[in-house]
């Protein structure tokens, strides 16, 4: 507890000691009225004070209604029509309803806090006579080389120098798979080191590092409200006067015809402490931190209340095919051996012609060779354009390419169908065969759609590549719809056209690998990025961003924005619910003070723990 | 310019109020105040930052008594 929230539950103790002493005192001896109100002024003061003070003050700077003025009215009111107990009673649950908010809002800040600890605190500099000093992260130049021991985390992004480890993601991702780093490689900062000593040559300032990014953006994320929490603000601010009208009504229209002044002015005052509009007020924003919160804690970053609110009522999910639903990485399917050849042999053949390229097929080739073969053996080599590479190969005239190269070389080959890029081999006039070389599906790809399905959203997959390419890939995944064939710039047109083509308010997102889709991220209801770990572009262009490159995380983030919408609206309409039935019996006169005090504290304390349910993490699957 | 503060204010609907009146101010691009996170962002004309921060602050205490600010 804080130096406050202590104060207050002294308070709160001392007012109850001395609410029973006066009460045993009055039941006890027949004292004066004004001996009495004496008696209860005591512990009124000591926990209404507050209260009292920013009430008058908010009157004083033309800032009426408040929950001061209301507890404040209320509670003077119950005085000086002799309810003395009731007086003190309701300013003490109140106090005590206002000390648990804050404990609980307190603790739920904390535990978020805790959840997204990246922050490192310091990083081991090397001097130049290679003895090393510990400074802040910020303090570290560009280029400098730092020490990060075992058990440390990364405190910039940079690249290993010496040594090599295992780096703990899961701060990050939410991902509990180490990454191995070796010289040469990138680290991130926020990873954890496992095991190794590493020296790291830093890249990139405190201030543009991962880490820092990262906590910025969630900062920052409670700062772009939805939809319902401005509705709450914009209804405390209407809704508050309206009740003090109404109670004022209360109080002073029906004793017109019927008499009984007393009577309706404490029912009055009833209704002023049941309208205290806390639980809303509070347990809304708490909803939404909490789901900000718990997301990132996945490695979901969600930049605010708003695109939580739009993940909700997703209900259509467009994909770009290319490293969001596939690898993005070229990989030998299949080999086709001919004329007695085996498949080693081909793909080393393949291989060794394509020695010089730096293409994506070319290194697909080398990848799949058992022994890469020696450049050397490699001749003459020429490219030819629009049909693939000729060269000696140890002496014998060697081609490489599609259909049109074979044609063009006079060889005899077997046409090969499969989906994918299909290249053919032919050396010394004959042919060796085909290799299938095809995208590759990541694992999680299947499980996402269906996931997703199974929420009932429509999904689309939206490429560059060609139809029988992303036929297949869809029919594998179970996507409804594909467009193929598409440049970047009809992706931003056929987003627009899906958006056309929404149901009324539903969202649209869509979710790419944030390189060359930033126009269609920013044009969806929610763009989503993917394994953005290290890509600034992206993390800047998406509303959310996925930190590593699953797609299952999508459907993970859908339930729990639904999750988060669905406790907003349930306190919404629990605590109005409640407040309308009250104010009715309070009304006409069933409900007493004491039921309106436990009514506004119980509702505002059920919709607070109603709210931290958010913070309870789901395990990632 | 724009700056972030550590503040302290005890409810979501005070937060909302002291947002309200300093969005409103002269010189004051915008302001967003956070009751979660105990931040507020102050977006106002460089020039005259310091000045404005400080009729800010003012105007904040006056909305709520409460209101602390680190600077």
């Amino acid at each position: 507890m804080t130096k406050k929230q202590k104060k207050t539950l002294y308070r709160i103790i001392a007012a109850a000691v001395l609410l029973v002493a006066a009460a045993v005192v009055c039941e006890l001896a027949a004292l004066p009225w004004w001996a009495q109100l004496v008696l209860h002024l005591a512990p009124y003061l000591v926990i209404g004070y507050d209260v009292l003070r920013k009430a008058v003050l908010g009157i004083v700077h033309g800032e009426v209604f408040d929950e001061n003025f209301l507890m404040a009215i209320a509670t003077v009111g119950a005085m000086a029509v002799g309810e003395y107990r009731e007086g003190v009673a309701v300013m003490l649950f109140y106090q005590v309803g206002e000390l648990f908010q804050s404990y609980a809002v307190g603790k739920s800040r904390r535990s978020i806090a805790a959840l997204m600890d990246i922050r490192p605190d310091s990083a081991n500099l090397e001097n130049p006579d290679g003895s090393l000093r510990t400074v802040s992260p910020e303090e570290v130049p560009v280029g400098a080389a730092i020490v990060v021991r075992p058990g440390e985390r990364v405190p910039l992004d940079g690249v290993v120098l010496e040594g090599s480890s295992s780096l703990n993601t899961s701060a990050l991702t939410g991902e509990s798979v180490p990454r191995t780093v070796r010289p040469g490689d990138e680290v991130i900062s926020g990873c954890v080191n496992a095991d190794g000593l590493l020296r790291i040559q830093v890249r990139k300032p405190y201030g543009e590092s991962t880490v820092a990014k990262i906590l910025d953006l969630v900062e920052n994320s409670s700062l772009k409200k939805a939809r319902a929490e401005n509705f709450i603000t914009k209804f405390a601010r209407y809704y508050t006067p309206a009740v003090c009208f109404a109670a004022l009504a209360l109080a002073v229209v029906p004793p017109l015809f019927a008499g009984q002044w007393s009577v309706w002015f404490t029912r009055a005052l009833t209704f002023l402490v049941i309208s205290c509009p806390c639980a809303l007020v509070i347990s809304i924003p708490l909803t939404f931190f909490g789901g900000i919160g718990g997301a990132s804690r996945q490695g979901i970053l969600i930049k605010g209340g708003n695109y939580l609110e739009a993940l909700a009522h997703t209900q259509t999910a467009v994909f770009d095919k290319t490293g969001t639903l596939t690898r993005g990485v070229f990989a030998v399917e299949r080999v086709a051996p001919a004329n007695g050849h085996t498949a080693d042999e081909v793909v080393a053949l393949a291989a060794l012609v394509e020695s010089y390229s730096s293409h994506p097929i070319s290194k697909s080739l080398r990848a799949a060779c058992r022994q890469l073969p020696d450049p050397a053996r490699a001749a003459d080599v020429q490219e030819v354009a629009g049909q693939g590479v000729r060269a000696l190969a140890d002496g014998r005239p060697a081609g490489v390419g599609n259909a049109r190269l074979m044609q063009a070389m006079g060889v005899d080959f077997v046409p090969d169908d499969g989906v994918g890029t299909v290249v053919y081999v032919a050396c010394g006039g004959q042919f060796w065969g085909s290799i299938l070389i095809a995208d590759q599906l990541k694992p999680t790809a299947a499980g996402a759609i269906a996931g997703l399905k199974a929420q009932g959203v429509r999904t689309v997959m939206l490429t560059g590549d060609s139809a029988a390419v992303a036929d297949k890939v869809a029919a594998d995944l179970g996507i409804d719809e594909v467009h193929a064939g598409l440049l970047p710039a009809d992706k931003v047109s056929r987003v627009e056209q899906l958006l056309a083509a929404k149901p009324a308010k539903t969202s649209l997102a869509f979710v790419g690998d944030g390189i060359n889709d930033a126009p269609v991220l920013m044009r969806a209801d929610v763009g989503i990025a993917m394994g953005a770990l290290g890509s600034d572009a992206a993390i800047e262009a998406a509303d959310v961003v996925l930190m590593d490159d699953d797609p299952a995380k999508l459907s993970a983030a859908m339930r729990l924005a639904r999750k988060c919408m669905r406790i907003v609206y349930e306190n919404i309409i629990f605590a109005l619910g409640i407040k309308a039935a009250f104010l009715v019996l309070g009304a006409v006169g069933i409900a007493t003070m004491w039921w309106a005090v436990f009514a506004d504290v119980g509702v505002m304390v059920l919709a607070v723990l109603n709210a931290m349910r958010m913070l309870a993490v789901e395990k990632t699957k | 310019m724009q700056k972030k503060f550590n503040i302290e204010v005890d409810c979501a609907n005070c937060a909302a109020k002291i947002e309200n009146a300093i969005s409103n101010m002269d010189g004051v691009n915008s302001c967003t105040v956070s009751f979660m996170t105990q931040k507020m962002v102050l977006d106002a004309d460089d020039a005259r930052f310091d000045q404005v921060l400080k009729a800010a602050v003012k105007t904040a205490k006056k909305v709520e008594p409460d209101f602390d600010i680190e600077l």
